[in-house]
């Protein structure tokens, strides 16, 4: 196949430029707004305005206050991030080599869940794990959870909405990178490892690596920043950095607190999101 | 150390699918689908709650005082006065207006600037690519949290409301279509224009009889794709909403109270008509493939 030939002209900017300029003003000036707001002066208000003071103090009190929510995301969200592989894997590797002529059907079928309301679909696990439910009541009765044992408000509640509803951005990548595996080559190790764990591990894992990197930044980062399952289904022991900024900002009007806070959340997720890529880069080297 | 497994058990050929396979026992016949029962057991766990959100929809109400969310009994009720709480109807009208204005925008925007990406060189293209890449990688809180930072601060906090949902909206949509748009063009090959070119097609006939219905099917997707975006997002939306109301916030708002049984009713028509749209689509593209 030719490649196409990138036309040279003023055509290229016009067509750009409407676009750019939309993200430059409403996403990357905003970024900037948000760290001079996180160097205001904490004692402002919104009445009485702000005043640009240089407080780097602000970054090391919102750390000592809210440093348990922003390890416990991380946390969430790096557990979250494993089942959703688990899961995922399972489901995108039965899609692209399993599922014969309903391939199409079964991809449907896994983004077709997500396309009701997030809201919606959350409160409805809040009702599945709600106490006397049928799953509490089945787990009590198998004597897994004690007899005041529950689902609802706890942290495994938390988790397990964050799994679910970062599911398909976990598989829709998956899927895409062993879709592109060559079936004939996983056949072959078949054939000389004999062992299909080991020849899982040494081919169809590092062949599906670039699926496994995007999908898991792809759950990881909403996930940290979600607090909608926080919200609905933990308790106030199970708080996330996005509740702590969201009522920062919409109840407690403190926003050069919450504005460090979303700096220090962008940039633990960049540092990661970078340490990551690079070291799965070379893994793939290797 | 993998060699010594392989020498173990090369001996075993009749792994390989044959032609015509001999009867098998069932353990044999579980071992070559077990891949395949455990991701069908995936996917049904993804349909336990929109089971539950169609059978919700069927509830009779649940008294004010009653904090427990639970089956009731069967009625038509909440189907047949879907608006009986008309604050969920305007916020719903609300949250499909805003969802069709900055469908339109970003999928505009975003079409253009992926035709610019994929078939115009110019200045700036990598840094284009970074400003549009980055939305999708910073956290929803941390969008919602700059914008409103940027709104304070220009002395709109009074102001925020649908505009302000809009402009966010059409933000984060932006780079989704521009992805979406762009994986059509690039993989589209362009033998079909220059032949168009070489057969004296004007540019603009060119471009209105083979590139753009060729691209249509991407821009569609992308549209599709960035209506249910805007129509679901919570985060950034309630931190620049002033007192407008979306439907996501009308559920966040009643989730702390009693739940009217009419939100599982959007809930199940939502999921009726978005996979309504993508069968048809599926039939369609087959029966033109065919």
């Amino acid at each position: 196949m030719a490649e196409t030939v990138r036309r040279r002209g003023r055509t290229g900017y016009l067509l750009i430029i409407p676009g750019a300029l939309w993200l430059l003003v409403f996403f990357a000036f905003p970024f900037y707004s948000l760290i001079a707001t996180s160097l205001y002066d904490p004692t402002g208000s919104d009445f009485r305005g702000y005043q640009m003071t240089y407080a780097f103090g602000n970054y090391v009190d919102v750390v000592e206050a809210y440093w348990q929510p922003l390890l416990r995301s991380l946390l969430y969200g790096a557990i979250a991030t494993f089942f959703c592989l688990v899961l995922g894997y399972v489901l995108a590797y039965a899609i692209a080599f399993k599922s014969g002529r309903y391939k199409t059907l079964m991809l449907v079928l896994v983004i077709a869940p997500f396309l009701t309301s997030f809201l919606v679909r959350t409160l409805s696990w809040k009702l599945l794990l709600a106490d006397d439910g049928f799953i509490v009541n089945t787990l009590q009765l198998l004597q897994v959870l004690g007899d005041d044992g529950r689902l609802l408000a706890t942290p495994f509640a938390v988790v397990a909405g964050l799994t679910y509803n970062f599911l398909p951005f976990m598989v829709l990548p998956l899927f895409a990178s062993l879709d592109k595996m060559d079936y004939r080559l996983i056949e072959a190790s078949r054939d000389l490892y004999g062992n299909p764990v080991v020849s899982f591990f040494k081919v169809t894992w590092p062949l599906s690596l670039p699926g496994v990197v995007s999908g898991t930044l792809l759950t990881f980062i909403p996930a940290v920043g979600d607090f909608i399952n926080a919200e609905l289904l933990g308790n106030t022991n199970t708080r996330m950095i996005g509740n702590v900024v969201q009522s920062l900002f919409t109840d407690a009007n403190d926003y050069p607190a919450a504005g460090a806070l979303s700096v220090i959340l962008m940039t633990m997720i960049l540092a990661m999101v970078l340490v990551y890529v690079r070291r799965a880069g070379t893994e793939e080297l290797l | 150390m993998s060699a010594v497994q392989a020498t173990g058990s090369t001996g075993s050929t009749g792994r390989r699918p044959a032609a015509k396979p001999p009867r098998r026992s069932p353990f044999a016949w579980l071992r070559e689908h077990v891949v395949l029962i455990l991701g069908i057991l995936v996917l049904a766990y993804t349909f336990v709650p929109i089971a539950v959100v169609v059978l919700m929809s069927f509830n009779e109400p649940i008294s004010e005082q009653s904090k427990i969310y639970e089956f009731n009994g069967f009625t038509l009720d909440n189907w047949l006065n879907p608006c009986e709480d008309p604050s969920m109807c305007s916020a719903l009208g609300r949250s499909i207006e805003i969802g069709l204005l900055a469908t339109l925008l970003a999928t505009l925007l975003g079409t253009l600037a992926a035709f610019a990406l994929v078939r115009h060189q110019f200045k700036g293209r990598s840094t284009s690519n970074l400003l549009i890449f980055m939305p999708m990688a910073a956290p929803e809180i941390v969008l919602g949290s700059s914008l409103l930072a940027m709104f304070v601060a220009a002395g709109l906090a009074g102001q925020l409301g649908f505009w302000t949902i809009f402009i966010a909206h059409v933000m984060f949509c932006l780079s989704f279509v521009v992805v979406t748009v762009r994986a059509r063009l690039a993989g589209m090959d362009d033998a079909l224009e220059q032949a168009a070119m070489d057969l004296y097609a004007t540019p603009a006939q060119t471009f209105w009889k083979i590139t753009f219905p060729l691209v249509f099917p991407g821009i569609l997707g992308a549209a599709m794709l960035s209506f249910s975006l805007s129509f679901d997002d919570f985060i950034v939306t309630n931190l620049n909403s002033g007192n407008t109301t979306t439907f996501p916030m009308y559920v966040w708002g009643v989730s702390r109270r009693s739940v009217p049984m009419q939100i599982n009713v959007v809930g199940t028509v939502m999921i009726v008509i978005s996979l309504a749209i993508v069968l048809i689509g599926q039939s369609r593209a087959r029966r033109q493939a065919a």
